[in-house]
């Protein structure tokens, strides 16, 4: 035991005084929480558009009045003819045009119709889409109100409801997302690079003729990255809920257990890398291009899974990160307890224990 | 029982042979050493008495135990410092000592006096970081580090390379130390003028030894007559000499050439009639016992 004991208390002392580590450790958390969070925002908010109202009356007022105090649109200009649309698109942050045809409250109130035209500046696909449903929304809404103060009978009005993240707020997307990426990235990372710099420098070569046991070794390298990849967890989960709002609606005991078995996953995973890596170099490499592209690109993050060809949504199923999406997201959002989410739990199960059979087993006990 | 016994032992890399038939005892208490050139095969033939390598063919014991079959016991009772082993360049010199006393199971204040002499020189400095150390203070404290554990057989793979001639000498005064404590110490140098200083060793050459025994045995048995020559203009010398008829051997040593002619008798007259004619001028000429050095080159020359 005073040999694990003491293998451990010099692992720390690698990691804090390293100032590289204490970066990737420490400051890479917050900083992409906060990147991911900030910049790549996907919330709407002030998106600039133009009104071109034709008839200029009480009910077009109104429906301007109530998109602008929507919080998400802010008006910047107001046009006065068509010619000026495309004028205003190019010139400026413009990303929407509204058009109300003239006579709109008569047409409304005489035919029961009356059009408005919506333009986007679809450069940004995406956006456009997301800015149309918002003010188609709101619009319906306004239309509702106006039904219901008119006593029309028999309405039809399809009522959409964005369960479990109503305001559609990417904050839910991307903290499960980065806290995938980080502990990935810490526990893969940093232990291949940890087992690859003791083959570097030499000093494999006196652990090895040593008493200690590979396992000893292994698990040594492995223990104090588990006790900071939780912290870190902890520390995502908080600034989630503190910076940018999120509410876990789930057990967060059962939250930090599956993050555990994911950082435990990935632990292997680097073990199992660097039973492979000579160089700290190769290691990162390999970390970086074999885990993290996979990890962001096919998990599920940024990119449905349900909208991949048929090959990549199979191979998808072999990304740990994926089935831990899941189960995160679960957890978070919907609140489910272990009965929803074993099957994940299960896989992520499984894949550790095959990781760490295959680097114990590939764990040279030699040079060779 | 010898405490390292190595029988025909044979190694190759991809088909290229790293070591040939290597046999050769070392008593306990022993302090033998293997000398030869880069590329010799020193390393490999350490790293294979570690366990760190399986040789091709042939057997070794180390204390009884076969290296492959009893790799464990080897690993716990012996004391392995590589060559390129630099310590945890960011751990202090205390914090490396008591890691590696640590995974042995040992504590320092336990062999404190297997490592007395050795550590003191260094104490003063035991909180500095090993990456900080002199080459001298490192080897110290690397020879600190793997005999923390009371190992009952050391091995050292070029301990010296890459160390001052002053730290050089107090090493091996170290070593000298722990090998009248009793333990067998096996170590690998390519500096020459290092083997007068182990008991008995071993040249090696190209994988093989080309022969193992007493260092002042090796140079009593050196055969010829050696001449130390020295002239004005070192570069002229040593291309005259290599063209002279009767030259068996011209090697520039230090600031003289190594001489010996085909035949022993030869009147030392003769060359330096033969090195005036070619106007050599301030020509110095002694005859000399021969050292390492000169024997590892006949023996080459032989093989």
């Amino acid at each position: 035991m005073t040999r694990f004991k003491g293998f451990i208390i010099k692992e720390f002392y690698h990691i804090f005084r390293d100032y590289r580590s204490m970066v990737i450790l420490f400051g890479m958390p917050v900083i992409q929480i906060l990147l991911f969070g900030f910049a790549i925002n996907m919330d709407i908010k002030d998106a600039r558009i133009a009104v071109l109202d034709n008839s200029k009356d009480v009910v077009t007022q109104k429906i301007i009045q109530k998109i602008v105090s929507s919080g998400y649109f802010k008006l910047t200009e107001n046009l006065s003819g068509t010619k000026d649309i495309e004028q205003s698109f190019k010139n400026g942050k413009l990303k929407e045009v509204i058009i109300f045809e003239p006579d709109f409250t008569k047409k409304l109130y005489k035919d029961g119709q009356a059009n408005i035209q919506i333009i986007a500046d679809a450069a940004d696909p995406n956006m456009a889409n997301l800015l149309v449903n918002y003010s188609n929304a709101i619009i319906t809404d306004f239309q509702k109100e106006l039904m219901k103060s008119q006593n029309i009978p028999f309405q039809i009005i399809p009522e959409v409801q964005m369960r479990y993240n109503p305001d559609m707020k990417s904050v839910f997307m991307f903290i499960p997302g980065t806290m995938t990426i980080i502990l990935m990235l810490i526990s893969a990372m940093m232990t291949s690079i940890s087992i690859a710099r003791e083959k570097e420098m030499g000093t494999m070569e006196v652990l090895l003729v040593s008493p200690l046991k590979p396992v000893q070794i292994i698990i040594g390298k492995v223990v104090p990255y588990v006790f900071l990849a939780f912290i870190n967890a902890v520390v995502i989960l908080l600034m989630g809920t503190f910076v940018f709002g999120l509410a876990i609606k789930g057990n967060v005991v059962l939250l930090l257990a599956e993050s555990m078995l994911f950082v435990i996953m990935a632990l292997s995973l680097g073990i199992f890398i660097s039973t492979a890596a000579n160089s700290q170099l190769t290691a990162m490499m390999v970390s970086l291009v074999g885990l993290m592209l996979p990890t962001i690109l096919l998990s599920g993050f940024i990119f449905p899974i349900e909208n991949m060809p048929l090959v990549l949504q199979w191979i998808s199923n072999a990304i740990p990160a994926k089935w831990f999406i899941i189960a995160v997201k679960g957890i978070m959002l919907k609140g489910t307890g272990i009965s929803f989410i074993w099957k994940e739990t299960v896989i992520l199960a499984g894949m550790t224990l095959f990781f760490l059979a295959m680097s114990i087993k590939k764990f040279k006990i030699r040079l060779e | 029982m010898k405490s390292i016994q190595v029988n025909n032992i044979g190694k190759s890399y991809h088909q290229i042979p790293a070591l040939k038939d290597i046999s050769f005892g070392v008593e306990k208490g022993e302090l033998f050493g293997l000398i030869g050139p880069d590329g010799a095969g020193k390393t490999t033939l350490l790293r294979i008495l570690t366990t760190l390598l399986i040789a091709d063919k042939g057997t070794a014991t180390i204390e009884g135990s076969d290296v492959v079959k009893d790799y464990k016991t080897i690993r716990r009772i012996v004391g392995y410092m590589p060559g390129r082993f630099s310590l945890y360049q960011d751990l202090s010199v205390e914090e490396n000592l008591k890691f590696f006393a640590a995974i042995f199971g040992a504590t320092i204040e336990e062999n404190y006096h297997l490592i007395k002499n050795i550590y003191s020189q260094i104490e003063p400095f035991k909180t500095r970081k090993a990456g900080k150390l002199s080459g001298g203070m490192k080897q110290k404290l690397a020879l600190s580090c793997v005999m923390i554990h009371k190992p009952a057989v050391l091995f050292l793979d070029e301990p010296t390379t890459g160390v001052d001639a002053v730290s050089r000498t107090e090493f091996w005064e170290m070593l000298r130390d722990l090998k009248n404590s009793g333990i067998t110490i096996l170590v690998s140098t390519p500096y020459m003028d290092e083997a007068r200083l182990c008991d008995r060793v071993a040249l090696m050459q190209n994988g093989k030894i080309m022969n193992i025994d007493k260092p002042q045995r090796i140079i009593e048995n050196f055969s010829r007559r050696l001449c130390a020559i020295k002239t004005k203009n070192m570069y002229r010398l040593l291309k005259d000499l290599q063209g002279f008829q009767k030259t068996n051997t011209v090697y520039p040593f230090g600031e003289f050439l190594h001489y010996t002619a085909k035949e022993n008798d030869i009147d030392m007259k003769e060359i330096i009639k033969y090195l005036e004619q070619k106007d050599h001028e301030g020509i110095e000429m002694r005859e000399i016992t021969a050292n390492i050095e000169d024997c590892f080159m006949e023996l080459m020359n032989k093989n």
